[in-house]
């Protein structure tokens, strides 16, 4: 295919296009991901994630900055949220990023999660491989502002980071299943207002409880606008990458999500099947009409559709 | 299911910190159900044109108010030129006066809106315009 030659060559216009088929689940985008697989797996994916507001996209801007500086590629993923009711969406993360736009080793591109809950869209797990196939050396995910359950993330990243403001909740709020459960390192953002080493502690009291791992999350203090701790930060990132490595646990955590992927693949084609083969037929309709007389119920209409059609077929 | 989005670029170029308008037409571009990417303020040409590129736009939106609209708006049809991008659609609006809307539709800019427009027909007006890609 010439648009992934073009991608392999370096034609940012060619990545961008990439990008959007497989946003879009454009017809080719499944022969698009096929084509470009062989080439991934070089790029270190770090996930960003934290409540709206936080300053995910300013801490971005920073370590951005600061990984430059060792002439490494990077590629961004920003996602803000599709509007339930009209479909539409504001993606607003690029002002904060405004001054890396002239640098070509850095690509930002903005989605939107497009139905998708988890924090992050469908598509984000093609569009990292099609920056991490382009070169990009590291791939930066940032998650729309989530709350207590955004989770997917963690199974995207290799490392992930929460980023969290002083006082935003006591020691409960970290005991609680969720999100306080898949950083790999905790940053107290906004160090600068009231309350940010009363977070910190209250953190690192209930992580050092918590069980016991073999990476303990570092919890750190930044302040973006001048620059606290984002250094800190970056370095935080490479000890944990270092340790991924060392471990060689990178393997088992890429392998475990290759498996997810295979998974929610095959479950996205057959519902895909399932959706293409029932909709607008008599059966399927006249099923519809049975339960709304309360002659049937849902569940036994699902089993037996689903034992009457084939689903071995291919699209 | 093809869900092929409209996505749009609110930019605001030079200096210009004027940011009631564009973000009044965001606002009504999201409810029509497009995407929206807001460069926020201050930008230069050079930038709106990268960011069209890597966030692969149908549309580019320009809001002026500062009076250099015959200055800034030609540099960025030149430069989408100049980066073969010049199929997407670029519409100015702002304080311009009636004058120049001549000069700069020579230049590629489709159409321009000036304050008192309907939001209802600049989306009308995107979504007649804009050039459907395969």
């Amino acid at each position: 295919m010439q648009i992934i030659k073009d991608l392999l060559d370096g034609d940012r216009k060619a990545l961008a296009r990439a990008i959007s088929m497989i946003d879009n689940e454009d017809p080719q985008s499944k022969e698009i991901l096929k084509e470009i697989f062989p080439y991934t797996g070089k790029a270190f994916i770090v996930g960003i994630t934290g409540p709206p507001g936080s300053g995910k996209s300013s801490l971005i801007d920073r370590l951005i900055h600061l990984i430059r500086k060792e002439d490494l590629k990077i590629g961004v993923i920003a996602v803000d949220p599709t509007s339930p009711f009209t479909g539409g969406s504001i993606l607003g993360d690029r002002i904060r990023m405004h001054e890396h736009v002239s640098d070509k080793n850095v690509f930002i591109r903005s989605m939107s999660t497009r139905g998708s809950f988890g924090g992050i869209s469908n598509a984000t797990r093609g569009v990292v491989h099609l920056l991490d196939a382009f070169g990009k050396d590291i791939v930066i995910i940032e998650t729309v502002g989530v709350g207590q359950s955004e989770v997917d993330i963690a199974q995207n990243a290799d490392t992930t980071i929460l980023v969290l403001t002083p006082l935003s909740g006591d020691s409960v709020q970290i005991l609680k299943a969720g999100i306080m459960e898949i950083p790999d390192i905790v940053v107290i953002n906004k160090a600068d207002l009231p309350g940010a080493g009363i977070s910190q502690a209250d953190i690192n009291i209930m992580l050092d409880f918590k069980n016991k791992r073999t990476w303990r999350p570092p919890v750190i203090q930044t302040i973006t606008f001048n620059d606290v701790g984002t250094q800190k930060l970056w370095e935080e990132i490479k000890k944990h990458r270092s340790f991924l490595e060392k471990e060689d646990l990178i393997t088992k955590l890429r392998a475990e999500r290759y498996q997810n992927d295979v998974l929610l693949l095959m479950e996205k084609i057959i519902k895909d099947r399932i959706w293409y083969t029932v909709r607008e037929t008599a059966v399927f309709e006249k099923m519809i009409q049975k339960i709304n007389n309360k002659e049937m119920d849902p569940l036994s209409a699902a089993q037996e559709i689903l034992n009457s059609i084939d689903l071995t077929n291919h699209e | 299911m093809i869900d092929k989005k409209i996505r749009v670029l609110a930019a605001k170029v030079g200096l210009d910190g004027h940011d009631r308008g564009i973000k009044v037409i965001a606002q009504a571009l999201k409810d029509a159900g497009m995407e929206v990417i807001y460069t926020g303020i201050r930008q230069t040409p050079e930038q709106i044109v990268e960011i069209a590129i890597q966030e692969d736009v149908d549309v580019i939106g320009i809001s002026i108010l500062s009076g250099a609209h015959l200055q800034l708006l030609p540099r960025v049809t030149e430069l989408l030129r100049k980066e073969e991008a010049d199929d997407i659609l670029v519409v100015a609006g702002g304080v311009i006066p009636q004058e120049d809307f001549a000069f700069l539709k020579e230049c590629g800019i489709k159409e321009v809106f000036t304050s008192g427009t309907l939001t209802g027909d600049l989306i009308k007006f995107i979504k007649e315009n804009i050039i459907k890609r395969e």
